[in-house]
């Protein structure tokens, strides 16, 4: 037992760790915030799970996504959209001209549900779309791409293009999505009320638990084969493929996990905040996720949480106080650790907390000694 | 008969709007796509460097209509020239301060451009205020040729064409036909044997990142004619620019030009025929599906890796 | 502009202080400072505490900025008068950063953390859509500024700006009647509060004017070319183009528009969307001689507007400029602070269930009054553009009862 954590979880600092996030994440932060400030702890979490899928992708398989926010929002959506069905029942929609669909339809002159929207009446298929429809799509992408072998950079700015038009498409379609509104006013899931304090809680409490899952399943993919090769292929992608690996599937497939990742972190978002909107799919969300790994370091999956939390601390906080400020150090925080510290606060940890724990243990060790001595 | 000749008329004012969206896109294009195309570099902040020509030629604009009122009809043209060596002077510092140091992780200059873009717009929200402003513009460049009663060809299209065309040509001449273009195009290839045979290859990329961001600076003067001026102006412009770089294929100056053609005349046309923003989506789906079946690019093969 | 309100406010508050201790000693406070506040607001003996909710950051920053500046005023006005039920007003600011998410986020903060009395706030219709369940589920109380699509009515909002057919109908007629307009052409920003417009429009030429709609275009948000545009107008020759185009577009369009030759003098042009703070972007001259349908211009000539304008340019310098939704944003903390006295109590219920009837006479446009669905009555007025970035009433109409959800044009 203790050599499959031993091997999965990094070992013994490396579940340490997860330990460690887990309690701040399950334990602590319910503890010490009140009702309002963990709703906004939670929506920051859904930030990670991008954070963490751009960790395994970009960190260790070289791929930057600059169009994440393109699964977050579609799965984001998904979700809406089966809520928004439900709060959109004939009764609480009567005074529309037509009652039974979603009140921006009727505004736009829609008078049947359109056949796209039908499906989410069903529970079971907006789950399996939340996280189907963003893997399909990155599947689809990834191999027009990867098979095509097409360089960093320029992936990079495909990705960007698609979240473009994506988002062009869904202003566009208003009548379909909601516009540049979303699809706002959700209320219930499955009866269930989600805008109580209570609902807040324990839909914070899922997030959590399944952000730490995402993480454990992170952690086994990198502690396996397919990480290894991740990671290769990074560093000199011919050789891995000159060794007879078909690099392409593996990027396709690290890149689909990453795409399934964001997707579940959307669908939570729609659930804690109530709505979704087309200003998650575009470009800015999207490179803003990507600097929320850079902060916490792209190599570390907890550290990816840590960056997450940090910087959007850092948003409220400044943009309560000031506001000006704020874009200048965001600007500047973008700047200087891509710069200095590319490996992030995981990088910083790694390399002065060692040594901070190895000065702490000979001060002790001096201290044994001193005692001894007399 | 009537009809026939209103008819040739809108056709042919038509096809000028064709050209001048044409223009306008490969003037935005042309500086990100010298920065990528010959250094690999992607310049997230050329918005602004954009914004930055705008403002300069808004402050020249109260300038000369403060101390020199009777040199307003000329000024457009000293805005121009300014516009450029303002924004090619910032794009040296930066290359200077920030690119420079990042050669060896391209991705990671996209990002920082991006924080750099943050500052930039922040920056010119302090110091001009968060409102649009207006640059007073010459008479001459107002209003419209009349080539028949039905045919009006306006004067900042055409002046946006002529701009263009010179640009375009000088740009072509400066990279394929002088010197520092052959050491430009040499440090591209192969930098390690452009250093060993003696040319100055940091100073190469200073001088091509300033020339993009000159360029960029010249579109943004440019863009004082036909649209706003504001801290985020920028920001509507670049990312139509990023799609011509990408679907011409990034590292090729033909292929943006043949893209932003590509792209303007669908546009224009499409947008006769239907609603603006049908034909928007029109036009964006026509290049993510040719991106997807062509991922490099209409021109490019040297992105293959 | 935030220390020198808060100076201000410091001052009257010890006023205010010395002013309630004195009623103390004569008439039992307790039970009145109760009466004034039962659900736990952010309320003491000599401070209210109330929200504003803009984007001081990001693109709507642009449009934001007067409705923060008008509210402000009107604030620091309302305290140098003693304030309300005796209490200075204590603004919180919080920035949106024209992001709806956040504009959620910060809405959620203000009324459960702060426990703010009111808010000022939101500008775009996305913003409002994002708060209003926040607003509902807390039972806060929301003054709106801008003119918008209508389609909306809720016990926690009041509407201070125009909704689409106050706006839309009387100046169609206005134009259908002085111009003899019998076609439009119909122009907008692809995004509900034109389309919506659009549609109120449609129905009005088409039903009751009798005339023809000879196109319909929408444009992309941030939309920058629209050389195909003109050049269908110019195929269709409409006697009127009604446009509702937005944002940074908006600049691009009337330069087009002027450089293509189309001037007023051969085409007359209504549009929805462009106050004296647009004009500021588009530059006057480039629009002279087109027409805007608000509910207030700058230039508006009565008492009231002049103090108003006055005082703007005090407390903003000499070149400042007042669109239609800056004056709106301007009634908001006045109708609040009447509508609290008349209730005697802060209690949200209590000032919605005392708004409708509330009357304001001091108001820049004119005269207000609050409908029983939270909307105001008010005129509606059509300005021509003049070169110096003013308008020139050309015409004002009755007071028209709102009307957000209009039957025969849904």
């Amino acid at each position: 037992m203790m050599t499959v954590l031993d091997k999965y979880l990094g070992g013994r600092q490396g579940t340490l760790g997860l330990l460690v996030l887990a309690l701040l994440v399950l334990v602590v932060f319910p503890l010490v915030l009140d009702a309002f400030r963990l709703n906004m702890v939670g929506k920051y979490l859904t930030y990670a799970f991008v954070a963490v899928g751009l960790v395994l992708c970009w960190g260790y398989g070289g791929i930057l996504s600059l169009g994440q926010g393109v699964f977050f929002g579609l799965g984001g959506y998904c979700m809406a959209m089966f809520l928004k069905l439900e709060a959109s029942d004939p009764l609480s929609t009567k005074i529309q001209t037509t009652p039974g669909i979603p009140d921006f339809m009727d505004w736009n002159q829609i008078t049947e549900l359109p056949a796209m929207w039908q499906p989410f009446h069903s529970f079971g298929f907006t789950v399996a779309a939340v996280v189907g429809v963003p893997v399909v799509l990155a599947w689809v992408i990834g191999l027009a791409l990867f098979k095509r072998r097409v360089g960093d950079v320029y992936f990079s700015i495909v990705t960007q293009a698609i979240a473009l038009i994506l988002t062009v498409l869904i202003v566009g379609q208003q009548g379909l999505t909601g516009g540049v509104n979303g699809i706002t006013d959700l209320k219930t899931l499955l009866g269930w009320d989600i805008r109580t304090d209570q609902a807040k809680y324990l839909l914070y409490f899922a997030n959590a638990g399944l952000l730490l899952g995402c993480i454990v399943l992170g952690k086994f993919i990198l502690a396996s084969k397919l990480g290894r090769l991740l990671l290769a292929m990074r560093d000199k992608e011919e050789r891995v493929r000159f060794s007879g690996y078909d690099v392409s599937s593996f990027k396709v497939f690290v890149f689909c996990l990453a795409a399934a990742f964001s997707a579940i972190g959307g669908a939570m978002f729609t659930l804690q905040v109530g709505f979704m909107s087309p200003s998650f799919v575009g470009i800015v969300p999207s490179i803003e996720m990507v600097i929320f790994a850079a902060v916490g370091g792209r190599l570390s999956l907890l550290g990816a949480v840590y960056g997450t939390l940090l910087v959007n601390f850092g948003k409220t906080y400044f943009s309560e106080s000031f506001p000006e400020l704020w874009l200048y150090l965001m600007g500047g925080l973008f700047i200087v650790v891509v710069m200095y510290l590319p490996n992030g606060l995981a990088g910083v940890w790694a390399k002065h907390g060692p040594r901070l724990w190895a000065w702490r243990r000979a001060r002790a060790a001096k201290a044994a000694a001193l005692e001894v001595q007399p | 008969m009537a009809w026939l000749t209103e008819f040739g008329a809108i056709a042919a004012m038509q096809a000028f709007n064709g050209l001048s969206v044409f223009c306008v896109l490969l003037l935005m294009a042309l500086g990100l796509a010298i920065i990528f195309g010959q250094m690999g570099v992607i310049n997230m902040a050329h918005g602004e460097f954009l914004t930055v020509g705008a403002y300069t030629t808004y402050v020249l604009s109260g300038l000369t209509l403060h101390y020199a009122p009777s040199l307003q009809p000329y000024y457009f043209f000293l805005a121009i020239v300014v516009a450029f060596v303002i924004a090619g002077a910032l794009g040296w510092l930066v290359e200077w301060a920030m690119i420079s140091r990042l050669y060896h992780r391209p991705l990671d200059t996209l990002l920082a451009t991006w924080g750099l873009s943050l500052v930039m717009q922040q920056a010119l929200r302090s110091i001009f205020g968060a409102r649009e402003v207006s640059a007073e513009l010459p008479e001459w460049l107002m209003g419209s040729f009349s080539l028949t009663d039905a045919i009006d060809i306006p004067r900042n299209g055409l002046f946006t064409v002529a701009v263009t065309l010179l640009l375009t040509g000088g740009l072509f001449l400066l990279l394929f036909r002088s010197r520092w273009g052959l050491h430009v195009r040499a440090t591209m290839q192969n930098r390690v044997m452009s250093r060993a045979v003696g040319i100055d290859t940091r100073r190469v990329d200073r001088m091509t990142f300033a020339l993009g961001c000159g360029v960029a600076g010249v579109a943004g003067a440019v863009f004082t004619t036909i649209g706003s001026t504001g801290p985020t102006a920028g920001s509507l412009y670049i990312v139509d620019t990023f799609l011509t770089v990408v679907f011409g294929g990034a590292a090729s100056l033909l292929g943006t030009i043949a893209s932003a053609f590509a792209i303007a005349q669908t546009q224009s046309i499409s947008e006769f025929f239907m609603s603006g923003s049908m034909a928007k989506v029109l036009t964006l789906s026509a290049v993510i599906l040719i991106l997807l079946l062509r991922p490099q690019g209409l021109f490019a093969s040297k992105v293959r890796k | 502009m935030h220390s020198t309100s808060r100076g201000i406010t410091r001052r009257w508050a010890l006023g205010a202080v010395a002013l309630s201790l004195l009623t103390a000693s004569v008439m039992a406070p307790r039970a009145w400072a109760d009466d004034a506040n039962t659900t736990g607001l952010a309320v003491t003996p000599s401070e209210v505490t109330v929200g504003q909710l803009h984007s001081a950051t990001g693109t709507m920053a642009i449009s934001e900025t007067g409705s923060i500046q008008a509210e402000r005023l009107a604030i620091e006005q309302i305290n140098a008068q003693g304030g309300v039920l005796g209490r200075q007003i204590k603004i919180i600011q919080e920035d949106g950063a024209s992001d709806w998410p956040t504009f959620a986020e910060k809405a959620r903060k203000l009324l459960v953390n702060d426990k703010v009395a009111t808010v000022f706030g939101c500008w775009t219709s996305a913003s409002r859509k994002a708060v209003l369940p926040v607003f509902e589920q807390q039972n806060g109380l929301l003054y709106y500024p801008t003119f918008y699509e209508g389609l909306e009515q809720s016990k926690n909002v009041i509407y201070t700006g125009q909704e689409a057919t106050q706006q839309i109908l009387a100046s169609l007629d206005w134009i259908a009647k002085t111009k003899g307009a019998k076609s439009f052409y119909l122009i907008g920003s692809d995004y509900i509060w034109p389309r919506t417009s659009m549609k109120i429009a449609r129905k009005h030429i088409e039903n009751v004017l009798h005339g023809e709609v000879v196109g319909e275009d929408y444009y992309p948000l941030g939309n920058t070319q629209f050389g195909s545009l003109i050049n269908k107008v110019k195929l269709k020759k409409p006697d009127v183009v009604f446009a509702a185009v937005v944002g940074g577009s908006n600049v691009a369009f009337y330069k087009q528009l002027k450089a293509a030759g189309v001037t007023s003098a051969k085409q007359t042009l209504l549009t929805l969307s462009v106050t004296e703070d647009e004009l500021l972007g588009i530059g006057g001259e480039n629009m002279a001689g087109f027409y805007a349908s608000m509910k207030y211009f700058q230039s508006l000539d009565n008492p009231n507007n002049q103090a108003f304008v006055a005082a703007f340019k005090a407390k903003y310098g000499p070149n400042a400029v007042i669109g239609d939704v800056t004056q709106a944003a301007y009634l908001g903390p006045w109708l609040w602070k009447a509508a609290v006295e008349k209730a005697g109590s802060f209690d949200v219920d209590k000032v919605v269930a005392a708004s409708p009837g509330i009357e304001l006479k001091t108001a820049p446009e004119g005269y207000v009054k609050i409908h029983e669905n939270h909307h105001l009555w008010s005129k509606t007025r059509i300005g021509e553009v003049q070169p110096d970035g003013q308008f020139k009433v050309v015409y004002e109409s009755d007071l028209i009862e709102p009307n957000p959800f209009p039957k025969g044009y849904q």
